[in-house]
């Protein structure tokens, strides 16, 4: 091969790898909070890419009743949940954010919808659909077991995982779809081209990886959300509002997922399943940071990236099994090299 | 304002269908040290976790002359009253300074950065381990740290949970040092004790609790002599 391939394959894994050092940024980002292993953060990516390029072709995207669903059935969770404390205070202001709220955005989709709104509109409206469905879903299905081990929150969220992409088959069917592209900026460098499209994608990585960086470590607030996840009956304890913190991380998932999605979507056809197997290569990358770093996993999703293109270009057909055969010599690497404080041990 | 403090009335706990408090009444006046003495498995863990808001419970809890039986834990924290719990729940893999830092979650910056050089000059030894991860600290330094964590959020109500558990004598005599200084600084201290002995030599007054039920109730220096309470609590004591 000579170098000009090599710098298309180069340029097509960092783009990739920046997508999947996203999605590992969330793993990272949730489980430091809830000790949840996010599966279903694919189906973000998936419900994000897809309203979006529904939303550039001037239809209304069927997540706004996805969203709607998930409002109600988080407004009766939550009234459940406090069924022992409740007050009409406490009831409104349940409707409003969880009911009125979903209501009032899906009103609102469905009058923008048809205007055919600029790529930038059509961004913004997708984040407003997708991203309340975050804390609504923490609501639905973390919440009530947020007390539980590390290994029944995987299982709720494999689950969820599998709920959250049979409903986006039933709302936008089998076949795929692709989104018009937020820029037509493209720059030449060399033999390549930038796009607008990888270049925000590079960005929105960098300023992700470093703002949560910043966030987890420096502010008390950073660090009581992670408190959050060391010991929920501590942070409790100095007045830390738990499920506020879990709330919050997922809206933070929520966002980047979606947006992660919403960048995808012009560059390749996205079908309900796409997501996941990005996912998973994020999480790939998150476990490599040891679920702790955040440069550490960009870093290891670029290398994942990079991987993946080099091993599409000699053998596309085994391109997945090499990338996740690869992992494991770097797993168990790993897991001989680490060694952890401990937990309380009483 | 009354000089009551906290008063608890009435107070039932169950975990599921058993139930482990029947019934309990304590009051904690304000600027005294009380404590609660009683056999493994009596309800004090129970009596506290309730009156800090982790278990639900029925009866009556009042702190300041406010109803707070529904209050959750955090806004008792903001409210004035902190537990130090049974097992501790530091933030292990935080460093020591953090731990103490998200003590004083809800108060002020201003306030926080105060309170930490108090904590530090109350406890020197937290401050020479600041930058050390809670998980490594050693027993004592871990009661120091819960202490402390607990001392940030500027509490009117301390409460703790057998707070020499597992310590060797030198450090129970630190730690009693630092309880009595603490009613100095106003602080009214709620302490649940299995070393009796120690307890009643610190507080101002005592309740036994037996099977859920408090049994006995006085001045701690009256308890002391009661000939009942030598032999079931303070008799195997050489300390
Ligand atoms: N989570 C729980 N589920 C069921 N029963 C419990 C639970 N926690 C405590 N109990 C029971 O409630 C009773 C009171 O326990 P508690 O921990 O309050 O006792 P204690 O007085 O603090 O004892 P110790 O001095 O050993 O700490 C005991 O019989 C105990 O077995
Ligand atoms: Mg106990």
């Amino acid at each position: 091969m000579d170098s000009t391939i090599l710098l298309f394959l180069l340029q097509d894994g960092i783009t990739n790898g920046a997508l999947y050092g996203l999605l590992g940024i969330v793993t990272v980002l949730v489980f430091a909070v809830t000790r949840i292993i996010f599966v279903p953060q694919g189906e973000f990516v998936t419900y994000g890419a897809l309203t979006l390029a529904l939303l550039d072709t001037g239809r209304v995207p069927g997540t706004i009743w996805l969203l709607i669903g998930f409002g109600v059935v988080a407004f009766a969770v939550e009234l459940w949940m406090s069924r022992h404390d409740l007050n009409a205070r406490k009831i409104v202001r349940e409707a409003l954010i969880k009911i009125i709220l979903p209501c009032l955005i899906a009103l609102a989709v469905i009058w923008l919808a048809p205007m055919k709104l600029p790529p930038w509109a059509n961004l913004l409206i997708t984040l407003a659909i997708i991203t309340p469905m975050g804390p609504y879903l923490y609501t639905i299905a973390f919440r009530p077991v947020a007390e539980a081990s590390v290994l029944t929150l995987f299982i709720v969220a494999i689950g969820v995982h599998l709920s959250m992409q049979g409903l986006g088959l039933v709302l936008f069917g089998a076949e795929g779809l692709r989104g018009t592209p937020l820029s037509t900026l493209s720059l030449p460098v060399g033999p390549l081209v930038a796009t607008g499209q990888t270049l925000s994608i590079y960005v929105l990585t960098l300023v992700t990886m470093a703002a949560l960086t910043y966030f987890f470590n420096k502010p008390l607030f950073g660090k009581a959300l992670r408190a959050t996840a060391i010991n929920r009956l501590g942070a409790r304890l100095v007045g830390i509002r738990t499920s506020l913190s879990g709330a919050i991380a997922f809206v933070l998932a929520a966002i980047i997922g979606a947006l992660t999605g919403a960048l995808s979507a012009p560059m390749t056809t996205i079908y309900y399943d796409t997501g996941f197997l990005i996912g998973l290569k994020g999480f790939i990358a998150a476990i490599i940071g040891s679920l702790a770093s955040y440069p550490l996993t960009v870093i290891a999703a670029l290398a994942v990236g990079i991987a993946e293109a080099l091993a599409s270009f000699y053998a596309s057909q085994f391109k997945e099994v090499i990338v996740f055969t690869l992992i494991i010599p770097v797993l168990i690497w790993l897991s001989l090299s680490s060694h952890h404080v401990e937990e309380e041990e009483e | 304002m009354s000089d009551l403090l906290l008063s608890i009335r009435d107070l039932f706990v169950s975990y599921g269908k058993v139930e482990a408090v029947h019934g309990v009444s304590i009051d904690v006046p304000r600027g005294q040290i009380v404590t609660v003495i009683g056999a493994n498995g009596a309800g004090k863990t129970t009596l506290l976790n309730a009156a800090m808001g982790i278990l639900p419970a029925r009866g009556a809890i009042e702190f300041e002359g406010r109803n707070i039986l529904r209050q959750p834990v955090e806004d008792r924290v903001g409210g004035g009253m902190t537990l130090v719990p049974e097992r501790r729940e530091l933030f292990a893999t935080m460093p020591v300074e953090d731990n103490l830092l998200l003590g004083g979650f809800l108060i002020s910056s201003h306030e926080r950065a105060q309170q930490l050089e108090e904590v530090f000059t109350r406890f020197p030894r937290l401050k020479e381990r600041r930058r050390q991860l809670a998980g490594t600290l050693s027993g004592g330094e871990r009661q120091m740290l819960a202490m402390g964590r607990a001392l940030m959020a500027k509490p009117r109500l301390l409460m703790l949970d057998e707070p020499s558990l597992g310590l060797a004598p030198l450090i129970v005599a630190d730690i009693f040092a630092i309880i009595r200084d603490l009613r100095s600084a106003g602080v009214s201290i709620l302490l649940v004790e299995q070393n009796a002995r120690a307890a009643l030599r610190v507080a101002d007054s005592a309740y036994v609790m037996e099977l859920g039920e408090i049994t006995l109730h006085g001045k701690a220096a009256d308890l002391a002599a009661d000939p009942k309470i030598v032999e079931t609590y303070l008799g195997l004591a050489t300390h």
